[in-house]
C-alpha cells in the first residue's frame, strides 16, 4: 500500500487526464447531440436522414472501432494531425472519437425527452408565429433537457469510463487506466493495491456525478 | 359594424386518408364578426378551425386572411400565424414558463417588443381576464379555467386580427366553464373577430353574430343564432338540436 501511495502523484496525474478527456468530450458531444436532435426533429427530410444514419451508424459501432478509426485510420494512416506534440495530437483524436460516439447517446436521450412534450404546446408555439428554430430553442429543447437530466447523467458516467478505451484503442492517450497499466508494467507497486486504488479513483469521480444529476433532475423537473 | 371579409375559405377540401373531413367548404368571416361553429363530433368543425392558421394543411381550395392567401410554410406562414390567435381545448400553456412568460413570449420573440413593454401589456391583459394575481405561477399550479384564461391573454397579446377558439371549454370542469365564457363574451362585445368551435349553445345564442352548423364535413346551415335555434331549416340541424336541447 505504501508503494502505491508513494506514487500517488502519478495516480492524480492519470486521473487529471481522465477528467480533461471527459469534460471536453462531454461538452462537444452535448453540442453535437443537440445539433443531431435538431436535425432529426427538423421538417427537412435530408437533414433528418443524415442525422438518423449518423446516430444509428455510430451507435451500432463499438467504441473501440470508432477510436481505432480516429487513431490508426485518420491520425496514423492518413496523417491528419491536430496538434504539434504527439501527446496532444492523440488527446484531441481521442476527444473527437469519444464525442462522435457519445453524441449519439445524448441525441437519443434528448429525442426521448422531446417525445414527452405534448404536441399541443408545439402547436401553441407555432400559432404564436414562432419559427421552427425558435420553437425548438424556446419551447421544445428546454423542456426536453429538463426531462432527461437523469439519463444524460448516465451518459456522462458512461463517457467517464469510456475514456479508458482511448488508451488501448491504438491512441495511447494519457489517462488513469493507462497510468495504472504502466505502473503494473514497471512494477512500482503491488498489483492489488494499485488496482483497488484506481478503482476507488473512478468511484470518487463517478458517484458524486450520479448523485448530482439525480438531485438536478428533481430540481429542474417541469411539473405538468 | 364593418363588413370587410377578413377570413375567406373557398372550396376547401381535406382528407384524412379515406375520410373526407372537409367537403367544399365556403366560409367568410367578416371583420368584427363572431362566428360560432357547431355540429356533432367528427363533423370536421375543429379541423376547419385549424386550417385557418394552417395547423392543418388543405388538399384543395383557397384560404385568405385579409386578402392574402395563406403561405405554405416558412417565415411567411409564421408571420401569418402571429396575426391569428388560437385558443385550444387543452390550453397548451408552456409548462416550463410562468403565466407572465407565457403571455410575453410571442410579443418579445415574434413582435420584437421590449421586455418591459411586453410585460406591462401582459399585465393589462391578465387583469382583463381576471388573473393578474397569478402572473408568477406556473401553469400546473392553476385550475383549468384559469389556464384557459391565460391562454386567451396569450393570444390577445399578439394583437391578432382574429382569434380561433377550438372547443375552449370542452376540457373544463363544469363550474369553470362560465368564467371562460364570460371572458369570451366580453371579447365578442368589444368587437374582436372570433371563430368559435363550441358545444356551448348558450354562448352561441348570446354572443354569436352567425351560427355555422357542420355535419359530415360540410357546412349544412348558416344563420343568425335566433333563426338557427328557433327555426332550423335542415333535418340534420333539427336532429342535432333536439338531441342537445332536450336533456
Amino acid at each position: 500500500m505504501e508503494a502505491f501511495l508513494s506514487n500517488i502523484d502519478r495516480v492524480v496525474d492519470g486521473f487529471s487526464w481522465t477528467v480533461r478527456l471527459t469534460l471536453i468530450s462531454a461538452l462537444l458531444s452535448f453540442v453535437l447531440g443537440i445539433l443531431l436532435t435538431a436535425m432529426r426533429a427538423s421538417p427537412v427530410p435530408l437533414l433528418r436522414g443524415i442525422a438518423t444514419v449518423y446516430v444509428e451508424g455510430i451507435r451500432s459501432t463499438p467504441l473501440t472501432l470508432v477510436l481505432l478509426f480516429c487513431g490508426l485510420g485518420l491520425n496514423s494512416a492518413l496523417g491528419v494531425a491536430l496538434a504539434d506534440s504527439v501527446q496532444w495530437d492523440v488527446f484531441w483524436w481521442a476527444v473527437i472519437g469519444l464525442s462522435a460516439y457519445t453524441a449519439c447517446f445524448v441525441s437519443e436521450s434528448l429525442r426521448a425527452g422531446i417525445n414527452t412534450i405534448p404536441l399541443g404546446q408545439v402547436e401553441a408555439a407555432r400559432s404564436l408565429g414562432l419559427t421552427f428554430t425558435q420553437n425548438l430553442r424556446l419551447i421544445v429543447l428546454p423542456q426536453a433537457l429538463r426531462t432527461v437530466v437523469g439519463p444524460l447523467g448516465s451518459v456522462l458516467i458512461a463517457l467517464t469510463k469510456n475514456t479508458t478505451v482511448a488508451s488501448v484503442a491504438g491512441l495511447g492517450v494519457q489517462e488513469a487506466s493507462r497510468e495504472m497499466k504502466l505502473m503494473f508494467d514497471q512494477g512500482v507497486a503491488p498489483v492489488l493495491p494499485t488496482f483497488v486504488g484506481f478503482a476507488l479513483g473512478f468511484l470518487i469521480l463517478i458517484l458524486p456525478t450520479g448523485y448530482f444529476f439525480n438531485w438536478l433532475s428533481k430540481r429542474v423537473a417541469v411539473v405538468r | 359594424m364593418t363588413s370587410t371579409p377578413l377570413v375567406v375559405l373557398e372550396n376547401v377540401n381535406k382528407h384524412f386518408g379515406d375520410l373526407h373531413v372537409l367537403r367544399d367548404i365556403d366560409l367568410t368571416v367578416n371583420s368584427g364578426e363572431v362566428v360560432v361553429v357547431i355540429g356533432p363530433s367528427g363533423s370536421g368543425k375543429s379541423t376547419l378551425c385549424r386550417t385557418i392558421n394552417r395547423l392543418e394543411t388543405i388538399d384543395s381550395g383557397v384560404i385568405t386572411l385579409d386578402g392574402q392567401p395563406l403561405p405554405a410554410e416558412g417565415r411567411g406562414l409564421a408571420r401569418l400565424r402571429s396575426d391569428v390567435g388560437m385558443v385550444f381545448q387543452s390550453f397548451n400553456l408552456f409548462a416550463h414558463k410562468t403565466v407572465l412568460q407565457n403571455v410575453t413570449l410571442g410579443p418579445i420573440k415574434v413582435l420584437k417588443q421590449g421586455k418591459a413593454a411586453a410585460e406591462a401589456r401582459a399585465m393589462e391583459l391578465l387583469e382583463r381576464v381576471r388573473i393578474a394575481n397569478q402572473a408568477h405561477k406556473y401553469p400546473a399550479q392553476l385550475s383549468g379555467g384559469q389556464q384557459q384564461r391565460v391562454a386567451i391573454a396569450r393570444a390577445l397579446a399578439m394583437n391578432p386580427k382574429v382569434i380561433l377558439f377550438d372547443e375552449p371549454t370542452s376540457a373544463l370542469d363544469p363550474e369553470m366553464v362560465q368564467e371562460v365564457l364570460d371572458v369570451m363574451t366580453d371579447l365578442a362585445s368589444e368587437g374582436m373577430t372570433m371563430v368559435v368551435v363550441t358545444h356551448e349553445m348558450g354562448f352561441a345564442r348570446r354572443a354569436a353574430n352567425r351560427v355555422v352548423f357542420m355535419a359530415d364535413g360540410q357546412i349544412v346551415e348558416e344563420n343568425t343564432p335566433d333563426e338557427f335555434f328557433t327555426n332550423p331549416r335542415s333535418e340534420r340541424a333539427q336532429d342535432f338540436l333536439s338531441k342537445i336541447l332536450t336533456h
